[in-house]
């Protein structure tokens, strides 16, 4: 027996959309009372922090003048925000402290080779990037200290590391400490899994060594201490001593982030390379390695991050980083007026925000990308 | 093996940067400052109208235009001189370890100071330490500020003589310290303290740097006393004749009347015995410190004298119009004489 429905269904309301912007707001933002609660605490917390801010920022900044004069509400007639004409007056000896202006050039081209290097490490496709690697790595640095130090060989005329600062220091402190704690870091991490007992204790003790001594400590011991101990005829540049802290004490950092890394890998993987008949070190190298620093570029990106702010603490101990030279300029009385000092911290952490905010979406764009392809693979 | 290999590779561009560095050895210092072809001097980093970077990167103040008024007298060239910020904490060890030639850093003599490992061959600017307050706490004198919390400055003569002044007078107070000027105007302007204290030529700038600059006083009063002087390192008696006399030089030159204005004109046309000195047109007095003869004329030529200065960098030219007071010469009423050039 068949049973056949003799009258129409009625008609059933169409499904409500989940396309375009109404439906993509319904089931982002209000799908349900907690979740519009939610929406609208920060909308509303939005609604009231922005308005002033992009106000103080902007609408109410004052863009140009020659003195503090022009940032004073009382002169300027209406109520004042950032006083960018500050950043504007002060602009050289925030990108460059108090380099010789003749020779700003040379900072300029380094800014372009770091502009180059990063560009050539970061875009994946980039044709030959083992070779990018050996000019990010090796040729960069030393091109870029005889550049700007100066050397007679390229006929550049000496440029003391005194007269360094700003912008400049807080990239030269950066690089140099991102460009020698990766692959010292990767040295670190694998020593410390070595077989070889004297090498792994050296590894391991190094290691907590310098994770256990605070960063103040290293740079104040570096650059307070150490002409100290040094023979009286014997000393090193007070820039490069902290540099050298900063180095060793970022690499042990980056050791155990990759120590994590290394120990995410199956130990299978390792067992196979070398009964494929590779060698221990191109097992590493071509296996275990790469499948490594896969898993830990978060936290790779985490401590660059962390150590591109931690380098302001230089300025502690008489370097003229970024945050220095902007309390040293803050200082001039022909600039005084009420947001002021409102600015120049407005400015140093747009500066900052941009630079890791660029880092952090480097960081996320890299693990999309080796995420697919492991969906790729399964 | 390849690891220690790579290891290697490493470490030799550390060690080439350390090799790299320049070599400085105690001793001699101008001899090491002619060698090295410029005089490194240590200064505040960022005290108005004592050191402070304009908008190039170049320095500006008294203490600066002393360390250009030296270099100028060794290599005719106000500009042969470097010079890196130092710490209230870090100047002295600084100066030890041989990092600079000469302090300038608004630093006060003081005894302990003096016999530790440092001289200090004359004094640059007679000072006071006084009190920045806020205009509502209605306070025209120090001892009204009994139990108030105080800003100063770590490793500075202002954190002993605040404790001596108030517990001899039996007034209490809390002292909060931080490592440089902007952290304590920082703590004061957020209201962490009620007043702000330090040497009262500073407190003129800090003063200037706050928002509003109305709402805040600096009481009349000075509780201490604070000259001001160049530091050098001990032993080294040449250096310390030649830093007395570059002081000395700008005070005599405003004494007989020789500006950076008119220096060359008076050089042409002067007769007076004590002008000639001084511009090294008779006698040969800069060869005792290791000078040519026109090493007082260079530093009023490049520079200018004391009066120059001053009026340059603190006067009524500038935003903070400091006046001279114990400053001005001897034969106005101030402290500023100098030795006779002869
Ligand atoms: N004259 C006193 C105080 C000198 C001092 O350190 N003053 C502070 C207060 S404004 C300063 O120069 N700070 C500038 C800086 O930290 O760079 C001393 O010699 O101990």
């Amino acid at each position: 027996m068949t049973r056949v429905r003799e009258t129409l269904l009625p008609p059933a309301p169409p499904p409500r959309r989940t396309g375009g912007p109404a439906g993509w707001l319904r089931t982002n933002l209000f799908s349900g009372p907690g979740n519009t609660l939610t929406t609208l605490v920060i909308l509303a917390g939005l609604a009231l922090l922005l308005p002033p801010v992009f106000r103080f920022l902007v609408t109410d900044a004052v863009w140009s003048g020659n003195s503090g004069e022009a940032c004073r509400p009382e002169v300027a007639g209406r109520a004042v925000g950032a006083c960018w004409a500050f950043v504007g007056a002060k602009i050289n000896y925030l990108v460059y402290g108090s380099y010789p202006a003749a020779e700003r050039w040379r900072p300029n081209l380094f800014f372009g080779l770091v502009a180059l290097g990063t560009a050539w490490m970061l875009w994946l496709d980039a044709p030959r990037r083992g070779l990018g690697a050996v000019f990010v790595f090796l040729v960069g640095p030393l091109l870029s200290y005889g550049l700007l130090s100066g050397t007679a060989v390229l006929g550049l005329a000496p440029v003391a590391t005194s007269l360094w600062g700003g912008i400049l220091v807080t990239l030269v402190v950066s690089l140099v400490g991102i460009v020698a704690s990766l692959p010292l870091g990767i040295l670190l991490a694998l020593g410390r899994r070595s077989e070889l007992p004297v090498l792994r204790y050296a590894c391991i003790g190094f290691i907590e060594f310098w994770r256990g001594v605070p960063l103040i400590t290293v740079l104040f011991m570096a650059n307070v201490m150490l002409p100290l101990f040094l023979p009286g005829d014997l000393t090193v540049d007070r820039l490069v001593r902290p540099l050298v802290g900063i180095a060793l004490f970022a690499s042990a950092y980056m050791a155990e982030v990759v120590r994590g890394g290394l120990q995410a890998v199956p130990e299978g993987q390792g067992r196979a390379a070398l009964a494929l008949g590779l060698t221990r070190w191109q097992a590493m190298r071509l296996v275990v390695l790469p499948q490594a620093l896969k898993v830990v570029v978060p936290g790779i990106v985490n401590t660059l991050i962390g150590l591109f702010k931690d380098t302001t603490l230089v300025s502690i101990v008489g370097i003229a980083d970024f945050i220095r030279v902007l309390e040293a300029a803050r200082a001039d009385p022909r600039w005084s007026a009420p947001t002021i000092p409102a600015t120049a911290y407005a400015f140093a952490a747009l500066f900052y925000l941009a630079v890791c905010f660029s880092m952090a979406r480097y960081a996320a764009f890299i693990e999309r990308r080796l995420a697919a392809g492991e969906r790729g693979r399964a | 093996m390849p690891r220690n290999a790579r290891m290697r590779l490493v470490s030799i561009p550390l060690l080439a940067l350390l090799a790299a560095a320049p070599t400085l050895a105690q001793g001699d210092t101008l001899a090491q400052v002619k060698a090295r072809g410029h005089l490194v001097c240590g200064v505040s980093g960022g005290v108005a109208g004592f050191s402070m970077p304009d908008g190039q990167g170049r320095w500006h103040g008294l203490d600066v235009d002393f360390c250009r008024a030296l270099a100028a007298a060794i290599f005719d060239d106000p500009d042969k001189v470097r010079f890196i910020p130092q710490s209230s904490a870090a100047r002295f060890t600084a100066l030890q370890s041989g990092e600079i030639d000469v302090l300038a850093r608004n630093t006060t003599w003081t005894l302990s100071r003096d016999t530790a490992a440092m001289n200090f061959p004359v004094i640059t600017f007679f000072d006071g330490q006084g009190f920045l307050v806020r205009k509502s706490l209605g306070i025209s004198q120090v001892k009204q500020l009994d139990r108030a919390t105080i800003c100063l400055q770590q490793g500075t003569t202002t954190e002993l003589n605040t404790a001596d002044w108030f517990r001899t007078r039996g007034l209490s107070y809390q002292v909060v310290t931080f490592a440089n000027s902007e952290q304590t105007l920082g703590a004061y302007e957020s209201g962490r303290c009620d007043a702000y204290s330090t040497d009262k030529s500073s407190l003129y700038g800090e003063r200037l740097k706050t928002a509003h600059p109305d709402e805040h006083v600096i009481l009349e009063e000075a509780i201490s006393k604070e000259p001001f002087a160049p530091g050098v390192r001990q032993g080294d008696d040449a250096w310390r004749d030649l830093v007395a006399w570059t002081h000395y030089a700008m005070i005599d030159a405003e004494e007989a009347g020789i500006t950076q204005e008119n220096v060359d004109r008076l050089r042409g046309e002067t007769l007076s015995p004590e002008v000639k000195r001084i511009l090294g047109l008779e006698g040969k007095y800069g060869q005792g410190l290791g000078l040519t003869g026109d090493w007082a004329y260079r530093i009023v030529h490049h520079v200018g004298n004391y009066g120059d200065v001053f009026a340059r960098n603190l006067g009524d030219g500038t935003p903070l119009k400091i006046p001279r007071g114990l400053n001005a010469l001897w034969t106005n009423g101030g402290l500023q004489y100098g030795p006779p050039i002869r």
